[in-house]
């Protein structure tokens, strides 16, 4: 059941890799007036400017069409609109694969498209200062590939009123993805800075989807979670005065309750007073959670004070290359012929190959790896030895896998399951730019 | 609500744990990772009132930073939210270079809530 006179919001996704079915069954079961799709992390923008270099008509969510063609059927005879941040590097090709995708399924769909973030011209001729380098953008040596703004929930909102029933878009703050339907249909005003942090609660809550029906959560002993194989993706029943009870579908996996729903409250928050967006400076620091039923729960108490001057963009660089290489070793003295077999790929890394030692990472999966040297196991049954390093070109990356594997047969005893891998590296910085310099457009195709 | 700052040479409080046997983080509270940059975050979320209660009064800055040293590269901060209840921490440079800056494997830091839940508060 919902309340009368509520907007009901659906998470789609919560990464650009998220599952589909979840998406389907909020669909199908939920009905939301709204499917949002939230895809677009800092690293896949700027690697998805990386694939346009390379192919103008790509840039975008390589699994755009897929969840159209999943969720369309289901969305469009009931009147879900869809919003996604799927457009990345090129919300324009988006549009058009999304125009593609309902006219195959013979679907009379009208697509909004969102641009406006790419601001790399931009940033090339304000040279603003680099957070991280805490230099102008002009003495950073490395190549810039992309520069994307964070655009708010004004040009979604208007994406939205233009009737369509798919709005893709490019770089938008996640929670202005949600936000921006709030905004439209309830007529919130910029100046509505209460309303504005209320709404950006829901849309944070909801933007990583199955992080707050019991994903990233679960904990066999201390936090078990029913059927996670089927977890069910969450929504929010909204009002016009911000209140928000968030659910999931009935009969779906998972688990939504105070304790999911406190842990994602502070999900990448660093400070819970000041939660920054390009619409709001939203405080979530007084806000509860109370028990409305079985996985629904309300929340309260968001409040909001004025949105920034500038706005955020996230820069993305030519970063190098990443070669790796794995290797297994089990039983007695295991950890001492990992750190044998370690000692001989850095040796001839640096000695045959010419890799600067200080590039080249050692970790020893299995005995504290993950927890950088702060708890290391000293006797496990097994270890993995992972020789890694960033480097400038492809071929030095490539004689990381290479020296790792050659083990097998140059190394310690008993060294097995080797795997090797090259990536390029696209490293993500940030800057501001001022929000007059920025110009969000809608085109409405189809 | 901003409150505490302490850092790894600064142990202040660690001995500060009640009488009573040895206690961790994990018997007490659950713990949610997030990254920004090479910034930690970790939240912690105490099972009941009694819980935050303890955590509140032992689990300072000064402890948390003592635990994550050396990885720690500056003052560690902790708030707290008491709608819910909850300590939010945030660990500067344990991410060492950020998701695309680190070749490490875990470049999130997404598996380091688990650290925390091993701090013994005495």
């Amino acid at each position: 059941m919902r309340a009368p006179g509520t907007l009901r919001l659906g998470a789609g996704a919560g990464f650009a890799g998220d599952r589909i079915d979840p998406a389907v069954e909020l669909a199908r079961r939920a009905r939301p007036d709204y499917l949002v799709f939230e895809c677009l992390g800092e690293r896949t923008v700027a690697a998805g400017h990386a694939r346009r270099i390379a192919d103008p008509a790509a840039g975008f969510d390589p699994l755009l069409a897929a969840r159209l063609r999943a969720v369309l059927p289901h969305c469009h005879p009931a009147g879900t609109t869809v919003v996604t941040n799927s457009g990345a590097a090129n919300p324009e090709a988006a549009g058009e694969c999304a125009l593609r995708e309902a006219g195959a399924l013979g679907l009379d769909a009208r697509i909004a498209v969102v641009t406006g973030d790419d601001v790399l011209e931009l940033v090339r001729t304000i040279d603003p200062v680099v957070w991280e380098t805490g230099t102008p953008l002009s003495e950073v040596g490395d190549e810039l590939l992309s520069a994307n703004a964070y655009l708010g929930a004004e040009p979604v909102a208007e994406a939205v009123a233009s009737g369509a029933d798919v709005v893709v878009t490019g770089r938008v703050a996640d929670p202005a993805l949600y936000l921006g339907p709030l905004v439209h249909e309830f007529g919130w005003a910029p100046g509505d800075h209460d309303l504005l942090g209320k709404g950006t609660l829901v849309g944070h809550l909801l933007e990583c989807a199955g992080q707050l029906t019991g994903g990233y959560f679960a904990d066999p002993l201390t936090k078990p979670v029913p059927d996670p194989a089927r977890l069910g993706f969450p929504f929010a029943d909204v009002g016009p005065d911000g209140a928000a009870v968030f659910g999931k579908p009935d009969g779906s996996g998972g688990r939504l309750d105070r304790r999911t729903c406190g842990e994602q409250l502070l999900y990448e928050v660093d400070d819970p007073a000041a939660y920054v967006t390009p619409d709001v400076v939203a405080d979530f620091s007084d806000v509860t959670f109370t028990d409305a039923g079985t996985d629904r729960v309300a929340a309260r108490g968001a409040t909001g004070r004025p949105r920034p001057d500038g706005l955020k963009v996230t820069l993305g660089f030519r970063g190098g290359w990443l070669g790796e290489g794995q290797l297994s070793y089990a039983g007695p003295r295991c950890l001492d012929r990992a750190r044998m077999a370690a000692d001989i790929a850095c040796e001839r890394l640096v000695g045959v190959h010419g890799l600067p030692e200080e590039a080249v990472e050692v970790e020893y999966i299995g005995a504290g790896a993950a927890f950088r040297g702060l708890a290391a196991a000293e006797d496990p049954a097994e270890v993995r030895v992972r020789v890694s390093a960033r480097v400038p070109t492809a071929e030095a990356a490539e004689a990381v896998g290479w020296e790792v594997e050659s083990l097998y047969t140059n190394g310690p005893a008993g060294g097995g399951g080797a795997r090797r891998s090259t990536t390029e590296i696209v490293a993500v910085r940030s800057c501001v730019v001022p929000r007059e310099h920025v110009r969000p457009r809608v085109t409405v195709v189809g | 609500m901003n409150e505490g700052t302490g850092t790894p040479a600064d142990p202040a409080g660690a001995g500060a744990a009640g009488d009573g046997a040895s206690m961790t983080v994990d018997e007490l509270a659950d713990v949610r990772a997030g990254d920004k940059g090479d910034t930690l975050m970790l939240a912690v979320l105490p099972r009941d009132d009694v819980a935050f209660t303890v955590l509140e009064r032992l689990l300072t800055a000064d402890v948390v930073a003592a635990h994550f040293a050396p990885l720690v590269t500056g003052e560690v901060g902790r708030s707290v939210v008491r709608g819910l209840p909850a300590l939010v921490f945030r660990l500067p440079g344990v991410l060492g270079g950020g998701v695309t800056g680190s070749a490490v494997l875990d470049g999130h830091g997404k598996t380091l809530s688990y650290h925390l839940l091993t701090l013994d508060l005495g």
